[in-house]
């Protein structure tokens, strides 16, 4: 679909400060956007289908298949609706794209970890209940410890 | 020595190119509005964050499988991919340069983001009539942020969809309208994709758990 695109783009770097940009001009066809809307239809589709039928007993496995199919479907909006190709405007999209990837992954990955701990610690123990004074006293000193 | 040099005739000294680079006029608005959209990008990720901690916190109020109708959602999530197929038929008709189908298709795109605005602040006026609305549960408070911010994004969305399809009508498909055009295509396309995390991991996770 930017075969085109891509070739126009290898012969802009070639100019030192005339590169016009015209590659923004790339919206892609008629053709591409019905198959990215098909895609996201059908990708829409199925988790939807999934979590309302519940065809799947297991709730766990449901969860990693509809995540897994918004990732792909994140994929396929990016290519056939931003028209996002390592390629644009000399690679700078991609690479401020590529960063904000990597902070979202850090943020939400850290947030989750972080607090799942959190509040693994902040449960109350069977042993605590047990011997209230020295036992909690003891949590607290390990749980001060263990922080970095 | 020193005052010959002084003396001699001055060349002018350039401390930048002789020649300014011919950059056309918004030949970087295309980069620097992605680069808004990768700022806008982890505004939503601190809100998906905050919401993965506290969605589990109902305080024993209702949770998400009490209060989420799919099919309310399966609704508003086709109103949105259609407002964005719809907004991609602009985009190409804007390239050939007809100005009534950009506008037609650009009205259609206001449509359907207009009726999933409705769709949503239904929900939304249903979820605080019942009772469950954001100072009920730090997961519901998450839940109106997340979700209410990307509202927020598409009613901006939308009033400068409106703004452009006056621009349109008055200045036509020049240039700089095609640049704002463009923009916003982005911006649209954007929201959707936001809305993907939305739905996946608010609302079907939430059935789920």
């Amino acid at each position: 679909m930017s075969d085109a695109v891509h070739s126009h783009d290898a012969h802009g770097h070639g100019h030192d400060h005339h590169d016009d940009h015209h590659d923004e001009g790339s919206h892609g066809s008629f053709g591409s956007y019905m198959i990215g809307f098909g895609l996201s239809v059908i990708l829409t589709a199925i988790p939807f289908w999934l979590v309302m039928t519940g065809t799947l007993a297991d709730a766990q496995l449901t969860g990693f298949i509809i995540l897994a199919f918004a990732a792909v479907q994140v994929v396929v909006h990016m290519i056939y609706f931003l028209h996002m190709n390592s390629r644009v405007e000399g690679g700078w999209s991609f690479m401020a794209m590529m960063l904000t990837i990597v902070l979202v992954v850090i943020v939400l990955s850290g947030s989750m970890w972080v607090m799942y701990h959190l509040n693994a610690n902040m449960m109350p123990h069977p042993q605590m209940e047990m011997d209230m004074g020295s036992t909690q006293e003891m949590r607290l000193s390990n749980d001060m410890s263990e922080m970095p | 020595m020193s005052s010959a040099t002084a003396n001699a005739p001055m060349e002018p000294r350039a401390y930048h190119l002789p020649e300014e680079p011919h950059l056309h006029e918004g030949h970087s608005t295309m980069l620097g509005f992605w680069m808004y959209l990768m700022s806008d990008c982890l505004i939503f990720a601190i809100l998906f964050a905050t919401y993965a901690v506290l969605g589990g916190s109902y305080a024993g109020g209702p949770g998400p499988k009490d209060l989420f109708d799919l099919n309310l959602i399966a609704l508003n999530t086709a109103m949105l991919l259609f407002s964005s197929i719809t907004y991609g038929f602009a985009m190409l008709a804007m390239e050939k340069n007809r100005v009534s189908a950009t506008q037609g298709w650009l009205f259609v795109t206001l449509l359907f983001g207009g009726a999933f605005l409705f769709i949503e602040l239904y929900e939304f006026s249903h979820l605080i009539h019942e009772g469950a609305g954001p100072t009920r549960s730090a997961f519901l408070s998450a839940f109106f942020t997340l979700v209410g911010t990307h509202g927020l994004h598409v009613t901006f969305g939308s009033i400068w969809l409106v703004t452009l399809m006056v621009q349109v009508a008055k200045k036509g498909l020049i240039p700089a309208n095609k640049r704002r055009l463009m923009c916003l295509s982005m911006f649209w396309h954007f929201l959707d994709v936001i809305w993907i995390g939305v739905f996946t991991f608010v609302y079907l996770m939430g059935v789920l758990r």
